[in-house]
């Protein structure tokens, strides 16, 4: 056990610190914006990439920094940003999932003209994976595209596009080779949003806030070389991105953060004429989520560990987006429950606390509980690959 | 920056987890639980050979001189056969107390002989942390009076540490004029707690009158730890040994691990209970790296344990089906010795009460 990061790191950090001070003032608002990066995001984003504070293990001739591979670097950053508050730069599908996905298996053409763009926040990505029909099982898509004087016709329903209303462009996976087993016969394409053909209606969700899209097809007509990879491994090629995804693990500083909100509530409100944190009830279960909240910052310093030796943690890595989610929820129901009648007030309602923001999380949590791989989906993902139980016999086998 | 077991520690928990599985295959489990002795002696000679009962104590006094960290590891390695020895009063709350506050003579009597396994320490704190029954040992001019329960492996122990109030702590001999010692039968057969009576027992007290309250409190602090790392131990077992019946067992044709209903149940289990791993891990190492975080690390990391071990006990069982429930299985040892380890020094309600009370989030 070690828990200094050495003299290289701390340096590595006091500049950034004061990198944060000196600039901040030219940052916009922190969190994630549900909109296109206009002119400040762009230029905040343009600072950081200098100073190799985002985009950092991005090659040089793509516009990024160019460093190599650093993980503690990439904490440390994580960290700093978090803990001031300040805008860590762009984020979302196109620099998570696209940038890393072409950086493996696009072709120089498709860098060089997609990377730089995307990363200095000029072109906004959306993600058209999950269907209707298609979402824990998400390789039996039918979204199909024929193949026409060089380009793919595309036909088919996505849902759970978030940003797709103001993306420039989308990656998608569509069913190339019809005649193929399912995982071999989809292909990873990107399409322009401006493309005629393409339908994006806001999916209204239970918080009354359209935070997704569905995004209808009908004959879209996309230039065969837009294919990433080979045409028919898009299973391959999109699960190279998921693994990007799941290399990110979840923030704890945001919920150890959460606990001091949620305390500052139990501390400054009444019930009864008494402080809720005086009622034993709300007090001893925001303590049971704080032991919970703080074994998962440990975990992911240990999982962090793992990761620098280049070791493989098994089941311990498995269990973090089911353990994170399922917590988060928790931490808002404790809010909520702590306000009575009171934490049922949304909107604009007199009386509301926190602008109905802790109801809005709380339904967004259940969101994420589902999204990205459902809890029953992670659990099969555990016992199956963290502790070695068999699958599911498929129903042909069981007949 | 390395969060995790060193290298070392990694031998550590491999040497102790042989010694442990070689020495205890169920039936001898059962064998010695029946016993209600609290202390097999071929196993404890065994740990005195590895030097695990002086682990925590320094070289100067004949102990290994490692540090909590490694003490958890063999403890994790002892509750995974929820083994028979009195090792967390012995070996960890006694040598902890007579460290932090004995005096040199103190220190030079008894260090050794823990150290070697030639006395038995058992450790009576129970009142400091929760009170029943109106018991409870006071200290008047330099006499002893009063009862405490839950004494940790009192049972088979030859001398007791005795808190007296929060000030003051008793070293005193089993066969001391005055000291009548109850064995307390638990669930758990594995380890004897026992209620030591002290009728105007002369008292040699930890570095003299109204000097021990660090060590109490350093001394309870330490023992949660090593309940928390048997339970870890304990708990992870079960729920192996659960993912391993259900491998086996066939019912409709099929394993019923491919049910998703029971392999839910097991990434569940191993869900509730990895994270905690990291948080005492660290609670450890902040007992003595960074005292100022240990308190309240351990009071979450115990509480937080406890609360899976409880899920874990029961979970693991069910997916045991009927077997799960019989002595032929025998996986109610680890049941017990979970249950009783979640009890011990404060169950989870009061750990998180007190982890309020340390972080002042009473105060206005």
């Amino acid at each position: 056990m070690d828990l200094s990061y050495g003299p290289e790191y701390e340096d590595f950090r006091a500049e950034l610190r004061a990198f944060i001070e000196k600039n901040q003032h030219k940052a916009p608002p922190a969190g994630m914006g549900m909109k296109h990066p206009e002119a400040l995001e762009q230029d905040w984003q343009k600072l950081l990439i200098e100073n190799g504070y985002t985009c950092r293990t991005i090659p040089k001739k793509y516009g990024g920094y160019g460093a190599e591979p650093d993980i503690l670097k990439t904490v440390i950053i994580q960290e700093e940003f978090t803990k001031a508050n300040v805008n860590s730069g762009l984020s979302g599908q196109g620099i998570g999932m696209l940038v890393p996905t072409l950086l493996e298996n696009g072709n120089e053409e498709q860098r060089e003209k997609y990377i730089r763009p995307t990363i200095y926040g000029e072109i906004h990505w959306c993600q058209g994976y999950s269907e209707p029909g298609a979402g824990s099982d998400l390789a039996s898509l039918r979204t199909n595209a024929r193949v026409e004087d060089d380009h793919f016709i595309i036909n088919g329903q996505k849902i759970w596009t978030s940003g797709a209303h103001f993306a420039d462009m989308c990656f998608i996976l569509v069913r190339t080779e019809p005649d193929k087993p399912k995982h071999e016969g989809i292909s990873y394409i990107m399409m322009d949003m401006k493309t005629p053909g393409i339908e994006v209606r806001p999916l209204v969700t239970m918080t009354g806030a359209a935070e997704f899209n569905e995004t209808f097809l009908t004959d879209v007509k996309v230039p065969v070389e837009n294919v990433v990879g080979k045409r028919g491994e898009g299973w391959k090629v999109a699960n190279t991105t998921l693994k990007h995804e799941r290399g990110m693990l979840g923030d704890p500083g945001q919920m150890l953060s959460r606990i001091e909100s949620i305390l500052k509530i139990l501390q400054n409100e009444k019930l009864d004429g008494k402080r809720l944190i005086e009622h034993d009830m709300y007090r001893d279960r925001l303590i049971a989520a704080q032991a919970k909240t703080e074994a998962l910052k440990f975990h992911s310093l240990r999982l962090l560990s793992h990761t620098l030796k280049n070791e493989e943690p098994g089941v311990s890595r498995l269990i973090v987006k089911y353990y994170g989610t399922t917590l988060a929820r928790e931490l808002s129901d404790i809010a909520l429950e702590a306000l009575g009648e009171l934490g049922q007030l949304y909107m604009g309602s007199p009386h509301v606390r926190s602008h109905g923001s802790w109801q809005w999380r709380n339904m967004f949590d259940l969101g994420l509980i589902i999204g990205g791989g459902t809890s029953q989906i992670q659990k099969n993902i555990i016992s199956e690959r963290g502790l070695g139980m068999p699958r599911e016999p498929k129903l042909a086998e069981t007949k | 920056m390395e969060f995790g077991l060193s290298d070392d520690q990694k031998l550590l928990e491999n040497s102790f987890r042989r010694f442990t599985e070689n020495k205890l295959p169920l039936e001898r489990i059962r064998e010695f639980a029946n016993t209600k002795t609290g202390c097999n002696a071929d196993i404890w000679n065994g740990l005195v050979e590895l030097a695990a009962t002086g682990v925590l104590i320094p070289e100067q006094y004949g102990g290994a001189g490692f540090k909590m960290l490694d003490a958890l590891v063999i403890l994790e390695s002892l509750g995974r056969t929820v083994t028979p020895v009195p090792f967390t009063g012995s070996a960890i709350m006694a040598p902890v107390a007579l460290l932090t506050g004995g005096t040199e003579a103190q220190k030079e009597e008894w260090l050794p002989q823990i150290a070697a396994g030639e006395t038995k320490f058992g450790v009576g704190v129970t009142e400091i942390i929760s009170t029943r029954d109106s018991k409870g040992v006071s200290l008047s001019g330099d006499t002893l009076n009063g009862n405490t329960m839950f004494v940790i492996d009192g049972g088979p122990a030859d001398v007791y540490l005795i808190a007296a109030g929060p000030d003051n702590m008793a070293i005193v001999p089993r066969t001391a004029p005055g000291v009548t010692v109850t064995q307390l039968t638990t669930i758990d057969y594995t380890r004897m707690h026992c209620e030591v009576k002290l009728e105007g027992v002369k008292a040699d007290l930890l570095g003299g009158k109204g000097k021990a309250s660090e060590a109490i409190k350093k001394t309870i602090m330490a023992g949660r730890l090593a309940l928390a790392a048997d339970t870890l131990g304990a708990a992870e077992v079960m729920i192996y040994k659960a993912v391993e019946y259900a491998k086996e067992r066939k019912q409709f044709e099929r394993a019923i691990a491919s049910y998703q209903a029971v392999k839910h149940m097991c990434a569940e289990m191993i869900t509730e209970l990895e994270p905690f791993r990291s948080l005492l891990w660290y609670a450890a190492y902040a007992y003595d790296e960074m005292p100022d975080e240990a308190l309240i690390n351990i009071l979450l990391a115990k509480s937080g344990i406890d609360e899976a071990g409880k899920f874990i006990k029961r979970t693991a069982t069910e997916v045991h089906g009927g077997m799960g429930f019989t002595d032929l299985m025998g996986l109610h040892y680890w049941y017990k010795r979970v249950s009783v380890n979640r009890a011990l020094l404060g169950t989870p309600d009061i750990l998180r009460n007190e982890a309020a009370i340390a972080q002042g989030w009473l105060a206005a």
